[in-house]
């Protein structure tokens, strides 16, 4: 299996991405792919990373949404491929309209960097297959535009349809999301998206290595594992 | 071209931490109280097509989930 992870100007955590894909997939099989470029050179799965993608102008992700790799993306989500947005890549999907919701301003206005606790809560996407319900785990989060928002009929919809993938455990919501969500999928399940960085905890000497299970989970969607 | 003006707020009801942020400022630099301080965004530019601009607005510069928009353009 190989992994792309899309790269626009003002990416930031594309190498950890790709170092985390690696660890996953083997080394080799993951490779960046250029927001200008709109061939994703017949990746199985794209991780859409975190940063400042375009300066953040206007909204955060919202140039990136409307770039040529990412129409390629959104056609290779509408087939079924696994899609993960992380943090910024997060927002550019949201606003790319592949996930409900949009982000905004935490409530406390400052750019927090904190360890939290994620909350599994549907272990059955393509992105957390790896997982279990109910697992907390440890993954750190930093950004300035993170509260989650959607309003109260589309998060009751999500709740109902299972399409909640992570919540913040108790007394972790630090960014104010509605209904504590972290992240959410798609109503097909290829497509997650979430706040907090997986891409960073791979390695138990920075802490934890739960973040793996993320770029495990494709495998095991595929078969491979 | 035409002149145009969209300002850009957000939707009632989501919360805008700019805004308290403003609110708990003004009483600290010795003003009246103040309420419902929201902060939105102004952006002007000159269009060829003036009847592209709810489109503009609605694929670009705003998201509609959080902030509602008013165009103004000059006569």
């Amino acid at each position: 299996m190989r992994v792309g992870v899309v790269q626009f100007p003002g990416s930031c955590d594309e190498v950890d991405a790709l170092l985390a894909a690696e660890r996953a997939v083997g080394a080799g099989n993951a490779e960046l792919l250029w927001h200008r470029d709109r061939d994703l050179k017949g990746v199985d799965a794209v991780v859409v990373p975190g940063g400042f993608s375009y300066g953040d102008y206007l909204r955060a992700g919202a140039i990136a949404a409307l770039s040529p790799a990412m129409e390629s993306v959104a056609a290779f989500a509408r087939d079924g491929g696994p899609v993960l947005g992380i943090c910024n890549g997060f927002q550019v999907l949201c606003e790319a309209g592949l996930l409900p919701g949009t982000m905004l301003m935490n409530v406390g206005r400052r750019f927090v960097f904190r360890q939290v606790e994620l909350d599994v809560v549907a272990a059955d996407t393509a992105w957390t297959r790896a997982t279990r319900r109910g697992q907390l785990l440890s993954i750190p989060a930093k950004h300035q535009t993170g509260r989650w928002y959607a309003p109260d009929e589309t998060v009751e919809r999500l709740v109902a349809d299972d399409q909640v993938v992570f919540r913040y455990a108790a007394g972790d919501n630090y960014n104010g999301s509605s209904d504590g969500i972290a992240g959410v999928c798609n109503a097909a399940r290829n497509v997650v998206g979430l706040m907090p960085h997986p891409e960073h905890a791979v390695d138990p000497l920075t802490g934890s290595a739960d973040g793996l299970l993320l770029f495990r989970s494709p495998l095991e969607a595929a078969g491979v594992a | 071209m035409p002149h145009a003006r969209i300002l850009i707020r957000p939707k009632a009801g989501i919360l805008d931490p700019q805004g308290v942020a403003v609110e708990q400022a003004l009483p600290q630099l010795g003003f009246q109280p103040a309420e419902n301080v929201r902060i939105g965004r102004l952006v002007e530019l000159d269009v060829a097509d003036a009847t592209e601009l709810e489109a503009i607005c609605d694929k670009l510069l705003a998201n509609p989930l959080i902030e509602d928009y008013e165009i103004q353009v000059d006569a």
